[in-house]
């Protein structure tokens, strides 16, 4: 327990293993098709549901695919989704909280309106209803979630915008005759956007929730893509005979969730000096 | 406290309509024609003649402004239209499954509560010793999990290993126990953690060391002075949670072959079938609003600033 604990616990530790989990992920995604030992759409119906062995490392799924080789190769799929995901919620969230409060006025109270009526949707359901209007599809639950998520952070964006327009360096660059975009983009936003990705840091983790659960599912991703959401909804008829089938790919989404929820919490720690200063007690 | 109730009852009216004209304007900046969707789902070819008769009779050669009206005047009197498959009207089907759902729902809820307040208050109370350590390794677990994974394994130890509980279905309350733990245990571990860190931040607060200082016993201490009001974090954060365990609930219901509303809606979103997602968005977003208002109701009378200043705002 106590080494579990000081893993957990020391800012160091948590940020070392989430590193590491993150880099290995990463090299996954980027470098799994040479990785993997099989091809992993490959169909093999002679090896169907084979159990681990030294050819096949985690066994075979139900279409003589190696499970290993799923794995490896699935890592693009679901940490791609999560980054893109990402990426449009950064930028709807930049893009309209920026604008709200940056401008002001009566289209900072039109966006923030707008942001409260997407707040007030269940997340999950507001990801349905998207994804019935759009059609299923990996792209348009990647749309779907990114859409039920933007409205926190444009929030957060305006929330900071506000605090930063403040600050005693952007009222001294203007006092020296800085421009209004000047003074944006040198001193208000790099910050902003610094936080930002300090909170979505913390929010990776949850997203790939989301996204997998989709998947799960079956809205996302088409069967023969080895997604681990996909993967676990297709060998769920075997959890009698073959449970290992479910264990394996739910076991990568739970490191990679942890490794990202570690990054997160260690780096939030480190940032944050309202935090920082409730865990030294 | 009563005019409160009333202000807070009154504001639901403009977010309800907010939420039914963005439900409304997405449903028409969509790319697909609902009249087409219909003739399929009705399995009427999409000839010029019926594509027109079908938009006539869905109303979709109206202006879009009269649709809005007509179609917010039939929802308020709880008219969702018919669904496109079965014909049937749509807000029956949803009332059929939508129980069961809130069972599940519901009993998470009070499993998140019951659980994360006492491992929230052990691993404070004792911080830094065994139980804080346990409480730590729990809730770590648990905001990583994917709830429907937990439930396949539940599935596996409990029922195809041990052969304690039925593995599927409703019935009594061994049905219960395996959807509710999967659906609970991420907000669960989210309320404990946030618990923890608000007593911890309280416990060094200025008025509990005088109160300390005035000799009172730790107990009192606690129950006075530190939880009373370490424990408003977490009425905020329930409110935010109802939302996620309904979604959890409509994932992990088609795990356990739960009889409630995930498997029709995903069958409605597979199908776009429009009625029916309509009903069904609107419905489990009034009944978040509902309880998110419950919250902040519950949350002004533990805090009688709020009562103030959130009438001014």
């Amino acid at each position: 327990m106590s080494s579990v604990n000081t893993v957990l616990a020391g800012k160091k530790g948590g940020l070392r293993v989430g590193y590491v989990l993150v880099a290995l992920l990463l090299i996954f995604a980027l470098f799994g098709a040479w990785i993997a030992p099989y091809d992993a759409t490959l169909v093999n119906l002679d090896d169907r549901l084979l159990p681990a062995s030294t050819s096949h490392w985690l066994g075979t799924d139900h279409l003589g695919r190696d499970v290993l080789s799923r794995l490896i190769v699935g890592t693009q799929w679901s940490l791609g989704s999560v980054v893109l995901v990402l990426g449009l919620v950064l930028i709807l969230g930049v893009t309209i909280g920026g604008i709200a409060g940056i401008v002001g006025g009566k289209v900072d109270m039109f966006l923030m309106r707008l942001c409260d009526m997407f707040l007030t949707f269940p997340t999950l359901v507001l990801a349905f209803f998207l994804i019935a209007l759009l059609g299923t599809g990996l792209t348009n639950v990647i749309i779907a979630i990114a859409l039920s998520h933007w409205a926190w952070y444009a929030r957060m964006v305006r929330g900071m915008v506000l605090a930063q327009r403040n600050r005693d360096y952007v009222l001294a660059s203007r006092l020296s005759g800085a421009s209004r975009l000047t003074r944006l983009r040198q001193h208000v936003m790099p910050n902003v956007v610094g936080q930002l990705l300090v909170l979505a840091s913390m929010d990776i983790g949850h997203m790939m929730l989301h996204v997998s659960g989709l998947s799960f599912l079956g809205l996302g991703v088409s069967p023969p893509t080895p997604e681990w959401g996909v993967m676990i909804n297709d060998s769920k008829e075997f959890i009698w005979t073959h449970p290992q089938l479910l264990l394996w790919p739910g076991l990568m989404i739970f490191i990679s969730v942890m490794a990202f929820n570690l990054l997160g919490d260690a780096l939030r720690d480190r940032l944050d000096p309202s935090v920082l200063a409730e865990i030294k007690e | 406290m009563l005019r409160y109730i009333v202000l807070r009852l009154l504001l639901l009216i403009p977010v309800l309509l907010g939420v039914s004209l963005i439900v409304f304007v997405l449903l028409h900046l969509g790319n697909g024609d609902p009249a087409l969707d219909y003739l399929r789902l009705s399995q009427i070819p999409p000839t010029d003649v019926a594509l027109a008769e079908a938009r006539h009779a869905l109303g979709l050669d109206r202006p879009l402004v009269e649709q809005y009206v007509s179609w917010l005047w039939n929802a308020v009197h709880l008219d969702f239209g018919t669904s496109y498959i079965t014909g049937r009207p749509v807000l029956d089907d949803v009332l059929y499954y939508l129980p069961a759902t809130l069972q599940l729902g519901g009993l998470a809820l009070l499993v998140t509560l019951l659980m994360s307040i006492p491992l929230g208050l052990a691993a404070a109370r004792w911080k830094g010793r065994w139980p804080d350590q346990v409480v730590r390794f729990i809730t770590f677990i648990g905001v990583s999990m994917p709830n429907f994974w937990l439930a396949f394994l539940l599935i596996a130890l409990l029922s195809l290993w041990l052969g304690w509980l039925p593995p599927m279905g409703r019935g009594g309350p061994q049905h219960l126990v395996m959807p509710v733990l999967a659906i609970a245990l991420m907000s669960m571990s989210i309320n404990a953690r946030l618990l923890r860190a608000s007593l911890l931040d309280v416990r060094q607060q200025r008025h509990v060391f005088y109160a300390r200082a005035r000799g009172l016993n730790e107990r009192r201490v606690w129950r006075d002075h530190i939880l009373r009001n370490a424990w408003m974090p977490l009425v905020t954060a329930t409110g935010m949670h109802v939302g996620e365990l309904l979604g959890g609930a409509l994932v992990i219901e088609t795990i356990f072959a739960w009889p409630g509303i995930g498997r029709f809606a995903v069958s409605a979103v597979l199908n776009r079938d429009f009625p029916v997602m309509q009903c069904f968005t609107l419905l489990l977003t009034t009944l978040l609003v509902l309880c998110n208002l419950v919250v902040d109701i519950c949350y002004a009378w533990l805090d009688p600033r709020t009562r103030l200043s959130g009438v001014m705002a």
